[in-house]
């Protein structure tokens, strides 16, 4: 699989697509946990969110990133904004978004960052997936969801539903817990 | 398309993730940064499931299942902060003590969670 | 015949067991919670209805579990002396051989240790006998006494219990056929002497005696116990018989005896352990009168008899046994002369006189000691339940507040007239006869110590004579000095209304004045002849120390007599202050020491502990700080972990 590997430099044209894709989605992500305005993190999480669904493009997963731009994109992000609105968050600039251990939290995140690139550039240096159209799309998807996976699907619903039930729980006010 | 790619770019995506956990003292902002997380372990299991070619589809299905598992753990977590700011009146987690041990002293300096409701 | 042997010893054991455990059975009834949240001080029960009737049941009960045995025993003891005076046994020769030739041994068990076998063994001969008469019928007595003289103790059953395990100790002790046997009964003694000189404990003042009597026996206890030790793996046997046959090294003989006589001088009360015994009277008197006048403190100079030929091989012990009882002697009576109180005075006397008996044994007459236990053991336990009969009238211990006596109380004063005869050595009494034995046999003793024991002898039978006269004196003639006092303080007898004590009281005192009286005669008849001119000389002597009494007496009834020792009063009364040098010698050094080491222990060991325990506290106060309550933190810490360690899996692999 890797034998006839182009070497990593110069990168091919899906490669550059992907790599400006990551980019805006690595930029976008730190915007996210650095900007000092809730709603415009929320915003750069669209952006996040939509680039990563383009990577899932180039790398021939197209249902999945449909999946991400209708779900997340239309859905979390959604329920995230209702969420920054019902906690009644200031618009515009708010100072004190960082909690006091942001340093001991950058520090570990970094090393984190290195640790995972380092291991992940050691093992894959070497491994190419030819990219072939097509095997990402709706219909072979679906075959193996509700032909091999079936069972967790079906679980998941479940799951769902009780998330369902439990969100409604939670937020209504006038369902007390027993005493 | 080497694999190497998108692997990197995921990792990244994971720490800045954790940077977010761990630094954001809003509790929605911490969510947003569980989603990058959960988002950079997607594009892994994608870029993955593009390199082994499995015939059943083992990392996209995966993917789909996280991102579904993921809207109910949003919908499910908002709940908790909507629950949280009823009773607290905040949703800053550095603020939330209840997990400290109760110091007996009466001259803790600490400021208390509990206090704001 | 081992088997009577057996149920002598046996029977007031059984006795001092049912009354411990089964006098309170089928009476569980009020009267239990009434004593559990009553006045247990006064024991005064006759105003509580049920409560009285069931105590009195109670009372009763223990009272025959105390007497029955007690009587049995008595007269088992008297079949066997009949039995030996047929002269069932072989005879050794030894005094007693004349007039019990019998002897009878048996073991009942042999409890191997591995080493030198313990055997338990009993056996019978002249000289048991003539001591196991003695016990039982003084004992038998006093349980009889008790009866009266306890009326109205709630602790009566348990009183009783306690004289019924003395009993079966000190007979074991008497028919031990073995030195670890007469151990046991030995110690027991020991125990049940605290136990009853405790015997109203509300008293500090009474527990402390009894910790002290206690204390100062076992002391000489340990060395008895390592002679023991020394005789018994010198002869590889513990076996009386055959430790007396077995042929022992002069040196481990001379320190074998040494050893016992730690433990002869401790429960005989003789220098320089002599300083429980006055306060041992404490106890109730016909306590004093049984264990610490006639018995347990005649036991050191029986086990020596007992011993007695390995004692008579062993010269230098007999020579530091001589000059104990010639000091213990002088001084005791001298101290005797000057107490106020009348039971420390017959305390005095009593170590005097065994004094009397040790000095017979380090001049060679075990006879004459024997001799004069017996009759000792008779009229000074007569002197001690009179002095209880006394005591109960006045409802005072204290000589200076009785006085005319003699109309109110008759029979006490023919009674105890007769053992203060016999105590000076007045003839016909059996004081004159034995005392006579011990000074012709001191007379002819030999040693190096032979002149001043014998000048001791001599000068305690003047100061005998004087201080039994001072007693008598003050406490049955001249005026009466004090009325009955109304309710004495606990931890002295009542008082009754009546004129004389109750039967029960008074019998015992009569039938004990019998063989004061008539002992003597009854030994000279069986054998000891008396040497006339010593005697005559003794009576003399204490004839001179009574009569320079009585002028003092006659020039001023009021005065105590005692005021002739001159400026020698005051020491005299404080025994030579022995105790106060026990205290400084002793006593505080200890008490320091011991301050000391619970300092140490508070400052040192538990400082140790309680810093060890702050300094922890201390350190997991620094640790928790970071046990804050906020989560982001925890989950950092725990981020930064699984990275270093995924880091050191990698680096250190």
């Amino acid at each position: 699989m890797t034998s006839q590997a182009p070497g990593l430099w110069p990168p091919s044209g899906p490669e550059v697509v992907f790599l400006l894709l990551g980019a805006v989605a690595v930029g976008s992500a730190l915007l996210v946990v650095t900007t000092r305005q809730l709603v415009h993190a929320a915003l750069w999480l669209v952006v996040c969110f939509g680039a990563l669904a383009g990577g899932y493009l180039v790398l021939t997963a197209e249902f999945v990133a449909w999946v991400q731009v209708l779900i997340y994109v239309g859905a979390v992000v959604v329920l995230l904004l209702f969420g920054i609105m019902l906690t009644r968050a200031p618009i515009g600039p708010s100072a004190g978004l960082d909690s006091g251990n942001r340093w001991a939290a950058a520090l570990v995140a970094v090393a984190t960052a290195a640790v995972l690139v380092t291991v992940v550039v050691t093992g894959f240096r070497t491994a190419y997936a030819p990219l072939r159209p097509g095997q990402g799309a709706a219909e072979p998807l679906g075959a193996s969801i509700f032909r091999t996976w079936v069972l967790p699907f079906e679980a998941l619903s479940v799951l769902l539903l009780a998330a369902l039930i439990g969100a409604i729980v939670l937020s209504r006010t006038d369902i007390r817990g027993r005493e | 398309m080497h694999v190497v790619y998108p692997v990197v770019v995921s990792a990244l995506l994971f720490s800045i993730g954790v940077y977010g956990v761990l630094a954001r003292r809003n509790a929605i902002l911490v969510l947003m940064s569980v989603e990058l997380m959960l988002n950079a372990v997607n594009l892994n299991l994608v870029a993955f499931d593009v390199w082994l070619r499995d015939r059943l589809h083992g990392g996209q299905v995966l993917t789909l299942f996280v991102i579904v598992i993921a809207a109910a753990e949003v919908g499910l977590g908002l709940a908790i902060v909507l629950a949280v700011f009823r009773t607290r009146r905040t949703v800053d987690v550095d603020r939330l003590r209840a997990l400290a041990e109760v110091v007996r002293a009466p001259d803790s300096g600490r400021p208390d969670g509990e206090g704001a409701s | 015949m081992t088997a009577v042997v057996a149920l002598i010893v046996l029977l007031p054991f059984a006795g001092a067991a049912a009354g411990l455990l089964a006098t309170r059975l089928g009476t569980r009834d009020l009267r239990t919670r009434d004593l559990r949240t009553g006045d247990l001080r006064t024991g005064d029960l006759r105003t509580r209805d049920v409560g009285a009737r069931t105590e009195r049941a109670v009372y009763r009960r223990a009272a025959w579990f105390a007497i029955a045995p007690g009587a049995v025993s008595a007269a088992l003891t008297v079949w066997l002396a009949a039995a030996l005076a047929r002269g069932a046994g072989i005879s050794e020769g030894r005094f007693w051989s004349g007039l019990l030739p019998g002897r009878a041994e048996g073991t009942l068990t042999v409890v191997e240790t591995g080493s030198v076998p313990i055997s338990l063994t009993l056996r019978a001969d002249g000289l048991s006998v003539l001591a196991g008469i003695l016990v039982v019928v003084v004992a038998l007595a006093v349980q009889v006494y008790s009866v009266g003289y306890m009326r109205d103790e709630p602790r009566y059953p348990s009183y009783s219990a306690f004289v019924s395990l003395f009993t079966s100790a000190m007979l074991l002790v008497v028919y031990a056929g073995d030195l670890i046997v007469l151990y046991v009964g030995w110690e027991i003694m020991g125990l049940c002497s605290y136990l009853l000189i405790g015997h109203w404990w509300e008293d500090r003042a009474n527990s402390r005696a009894a910790v002290k009597a206690f204390l100062v026996t076992r002391l000489g206890d340990v060395g008895f116990l390592f002679g023991i030790f020394v005789l018994g793996t010198a002869a590889g046997d513990f076996r009386i018989d055959a430790v007396l046959r077995a042929d022992i090294p002069r040196g481990a003989l001379v320190a074998a005896t040494l050893l016992l006589l730690a433990g002869v001088a401790g429960k005989s009360a003789q220098v320089p352990l002599q300083t429980w015994l006055p306060d041992a009277m404490a106890g109730p008197t016909p306590i004093s009168a049984l264990i610490h006048a006639a018995t347990m403190v005649a036991a050191g100079i029986f086990v020596v008899a007992r011993l007695y030929p390995a004692f008579l091989a062993a010269p230098p012990t007999l020579d530091v046994l001589g000059v104990v009882a010639a000091v213990g002697m002088l001084g005791a009576a001298l101290a005797a002369l000057a107490q106020d109180d009348l039971k420390r005075v017959l305390a005095y006397s009593t170590i005097s006189q065994l004094a009397y008996m040790a000095a017979a044994l380090a001049a060679g007459s075990d006879r004459a000691a024997m001799f004069h236990l017996v009759s000792h053991g008779a009229f000074k336990a007569l002197l001690f339940l009179c002095a209880g009969l006394v005591i109960h009238h006045v409802g005072s211990n204290l000589i200076s507040h009785m006085g005319g006596l003699r109309t109110a109380l008759p029979v006490t004063f023919w009674t105890m007239t007769i053992g203060f005869a016999a105590l000076a050595g007045l003839p016909p009494a059996s004081g004159f006869f034995s005392k006579d034995a011990v000074i012709s046999a001191v007379e002819h003793g030999t040693g190096p110590a032979q002149p001043f024991v014998y000048a001791s002898a001599l000068l305690t039978v003047g100061v005998t004579g004087a201080y039994a006269a001072r007693a008598w004196l003050r406490t049955f003639f001249g005026p009466a000095r004090i009325e009955p006092l109304a309710e004495p303080p606990p931890g002295v007898a009542h008082v009754f209304d009546g004129r004389e004590a109750p039967p029960s009281m008074l019998w015992p005192a009569g039938v004990l004045a019998v063989p004061a009286l008539l002992l003597g005669l009854a030994g000279s008849a069986a054998g000891v002849e008396v040497e006339w001119g010593p005697a005559a000389v003794s009576l003399a002597v204490a004839l001179l120390g009574a009569g320079i009494v009585y002028a003092l007496w006659r020039a001023a009834p009021e005065q105590d007599p005692a005021r002739l020792l001159g400026p020698f009063r005051v020491p005299c009364e404080r025994a030579f202050y022995v105790d106060a040098a026990y205290a400084a010698l002793i006593a505080r050094p200890v008490l320091r020491l011991a301050r000391g080491v619970v300092r140490a222990d508070t400052r040192v060991v538990d400082g140790a502990v309680r810093g060890s325990g702050r300094a922890t506290l201390g350190l997991s106060g620094l640790v928790r700080l970071a046990q804050n309550g906020n989560a982001q933190l925890y989950v950092t810490g725990l981020l930064a972990g699984l990275v270093l360690i995924a880091v050191a899996a990698v680096v250190l692999t």
